[in-house]
């Protein structure tokens, strides 16, 4: 069967036909409405309410499907979408462990290659899954070149076990094995800065992304899902559990963690940064902090807690300084991202 | 003051480990045993000891092994996939002869399983998990109490003779919260491993001794060391050479045989006069000892043989007890699907009946499960 014929199949299969002209009018439909329906994940599934990884998971298989593979790590996200008997997904999935996502889908990528089949793989994991246990298979990944698009949810601890730190958790937050008190705030370790290090695999494209943003993630999702060679996407989500925040402000959470700069939103291809989302006006980095019960402990009377604030509003410094993302353009929050994004960048060759 | 605490098995490890003297801890997170490292990560710096999370379960035993070395009392704690990956690491520390403890929690397996389900499963994998013939002592505690006190005893045990000590709960120990009376539990006075000591020039870090177990160096004390994953003469250097070889390994493989009495353990309930006789271990035992109050209740005549020195096996103990007891059939219920009963055969030999009880499905084992077969059993 060819790719062609497949595809129809599976269009046909997943309900809505990608529209044709108006009948009457002749009028030619809609870019929305000329893509075929496919949901990506389908509802019903068990994550927690305000999960902002059950939504960035969504995002991106809507747009990355339906004719992928997805080799999923341990986690959340394969836990919560595939609750016996039912699954949330429609493609062929696979769980296998924590530490392998990126070397089981460089299997898949082989095998389906071999067999001459142009189906896209992705590979899942969490920053646990990424950051730490898995960063080796995933560092051998794009060494060799699979042609995968790996996308890490990162949610910056191990929420699946407990709330746990991983080498992604952000400096000064508490969790379960790095908690506050007498001898600590929270966590004494720095965030681990992946991409750069992905970037230095001068892999085509690797970028970072945010449920508060969906068009620009979906935008970086299809533009990875054009590329034949290993891809990587970071997409900040929010877990209302792990950060102590209330679940209707998952999405605010995330916003605010983009316009302060403690995540910023970056392109880079063949290790060169080609484009950031810009800040119009930086916030202060104590809007985003003092959302979140994993940071109250910066909000008391302890002396050390104003030292922990500076030095995270240093590093969101330290981030609009050296991705140039005060740069002039339409604020991302009026647009939702969709508008704020050209492929010159301007911060491209900055760095 | 008496120290009555609702202790829950995995936080019991933790401060278990802290009283023998342990200020090392390394772990990575997996259900059912976070609880240990959480509680390390708590409990570690009030006492002036490291707990660092490392950045998988190969790292945290690597560095258990690395702290070990450089002179401290060490442990780490995971569940099957986590003990299954810390295997090689396992291997090295057995073949070096580096003192360590590691807990392993066990859930349904193999692979991702149930993380939260108690299982036995890895009753072969704490044995004969790491490649090559090794020595390597398992130790299993059936309440909260016990893996306090077991727990202790593991970082002891390590320290005397030289060898990793796995603690092997199941999650229904670890997760089992009991009231625990810290003060019964004795003080033990402090052990530490035996330090090189005497004229440098005469040191061998794997010195053939009396008891076998060869002193250790210092770091800083100024003894030359060499340590090494190859097969090693007594000067720590690799060899191949067949007849040093074999003797290098022949003494570690063998050197447990010497201390037996030191590290056997194992309880009996009611096996005087026992027709049948139970053997289990961790939460298994415990439905076995309601069962055979239940079966004694019935006038049949049933004990329970509860080893907590799992491996080596207490064999000469067991064998005693049928013979003494002159009971005909040995039931052995277990958390899997027949690892215990294999040892148990071996060890009677057919000098009794054994038949095998096993539950895979992810719930614990009844006391009306133990009983009910053992009737079936004795018709």
């Amino acid at each position: 069967m060819s790719d062609e014929t497949r595809l129809t199949e599976l269009r046909q299969k997943f309900g809505r036909q990608p529209a044709a002209p108006d009948e009457t009018t002749g009028a030619e439909p809609t870019p929305r409405e000329a893509q075929p329906r496919f949901r990506g994940l389908e509802s019903g599934h068990r994550a927690c309410q305000g999960c902002g990884e059950a939504l960035a998971a969504r995002l991106v298989m809507e747009c990355a499907g339906p004719d992928v593979m997805v080799a999923n790590a341990t986690g959340c996200l394969e836990v919560f979408t595939t609750a016996w008997p039912e699954s949330a997904w429609r493609v062929p999935w696979a769980h296998s462990l924590f530490e392998n996502a990126a070397a089981v889908a460089s299997g898949m990528e082989a095998a389906m290659k071999a067999r001459g089949r142009n189906t896209k793989v992705l590979a899942f994991g969490g920053d646990g899954g990424t950051y730490d246990i898995g960063f080796q298979a995933l560092s051998g990944m794009l060494e060799r070149y699979h042609n995968v698009l790996y996308v890490c949810y990162d949610n910056e601890a191990y929420m699946n076990t407990g709330i746990q730190r991983s080498s992604s958790t952000p400096h000064a937050a508490t969790t379960t094995t790095s908690p506050a008190g007498r001898e600590r705030m929270g966590k004494r370790h720095l965030k681990k800065d992946l991409l750069s290090i992905i970037a230095a695999h001068h892999i085509p494209y690797a970028a970072s992304a945010s449920v508060a943003f969906p068009q620009d993630l979906q935008r970086k999702v299809r533009y990875a899902m054009g590329i034949d060679g290993p891809t990587f996407l970071v997409v900040h989500s929010p877990c209302p559990l792990g950060w102590r925040h209330e679940s209707r402000l998952t999405i605010n959470v995330a916003r605010r963690a983009v316009e302060c700069g403690l995540f910023p939103l970056v392109e880079l291809e063949r290790g060169s940064l080609t484009n950031v989302m810009p800040i119009r006006d930086q916030r202060p980095v104590t809007d985003y902090l003092q959302l979140q019960g994993r940071f109250a402990h910066l909000f008391g009377d302890d002396p050390r807690a104003q030292q922990k604030r500076d030095h995270l509003q240093a590093l969101a410094d330290y981030n609009v300084q050296v991705y140039g993302l005060t740069g002039a353009g339409p604020d991302p929050a009026d647009t939702g991202g969709a508008a704020a994004v050209g492929r010159s960048g301007v911060a491209a060759g900055r760095r | 003051m008496s120290q009555r605490i609702n202790l829950q098995g995995n936080h019991a490890c933790a401060l278990g480990a802290i009283r023998a003297g342990c200020r090392f801890f390394a772990g990575y997170p997996i259900t059912p045993s976070s609880e240990v490292a959480e509680s390390m990560a708590r409990e570690l710096p009030k006492v002036g000891g490291t707990f660092i999370q490392m950045e998988d379960e190969i790292a945290s035993m690597a560095a258990v092994i690395g702290a070990s070395m450089g002179g401290m009392k060490s442990m780490t704690a995971t569940s099957g996939p986590g003990f299954s990956l810390k295997q090689e690491n396992l291997g090295y520390a057995c073949g070096a002869e580096i003192p360590c403890v590691i807990v392993n929690v066990m859930r349904g397996g193999p692979s991702t399983g149930m993380p939260t389900r108690p299982s036995q499963g890895d009753i072969m994998q704490a044995r004969w998990g790491t490649h090559g013939d090794h020595p390597i002592i398992v130790l299993a505690p059936a309440s909260a109490a016990e893996a306090f006190s077991e727990t202790s005893r593991a970082v002891e045990l390590s320290e005397q003779l030289r060898v990793p000590v796995v603690v092997l709960l199941d999650e229904a120990i670890g997760h089992l919260v009991e009231t625990v009376d810290l003060d019964a539990i004795p003080e033990t006075p402090e052990v530490w491993r035996k330090w090189a000591e005497g004229p440098k020039q005469d040191y061998e870090p794997y010195a053939v001794t009396d008891d076998m177990v060869p002193p250790m160096s210092r770091p800083g004390d100024g003894y030359r060391t060499h340590t090494t994953g190859l097969t090693h003469a007594p000067n720590g250097f690799p060899t191949q050479n067949p007849a040093i070889a074999e003797a290098a390994l022949t003494r570690t493989t063998t050197k447990l045989d010497l201390h037996r009495e030191r590290y056997e353990s194992w309880r009996v309930r009611q096996c005087d006069d026992a027709d049948l006789l139970i053997v289990a271990i961790g939460i298994s035992a415990r439905a076995a000892q309601a069962a055979v109050d239940d079966l004694r209740a019935d006038g049949v005549k049933a004990g329970l043989f509860r080893p907590v020195t799992l491996w080596p096996f207490p064999e000469e103990a067991l064998r005693e007890v049928v013979a003494s007891s002159g009971a005909k059939t040995v039931l052995v219920p277990e958390m899997n699907q027949g690892q215990l009963v294999l040892e148990v055969e071996r060890v009677l030999k057919g000098s009794a009946g054994t038949v095998g009880l096993g539950r895979i499905d992810g719930e614990a084992i009844t006391p009306d499960q133990i009983a009910g077969k053992a009737r079936e059993i004795l018709g």
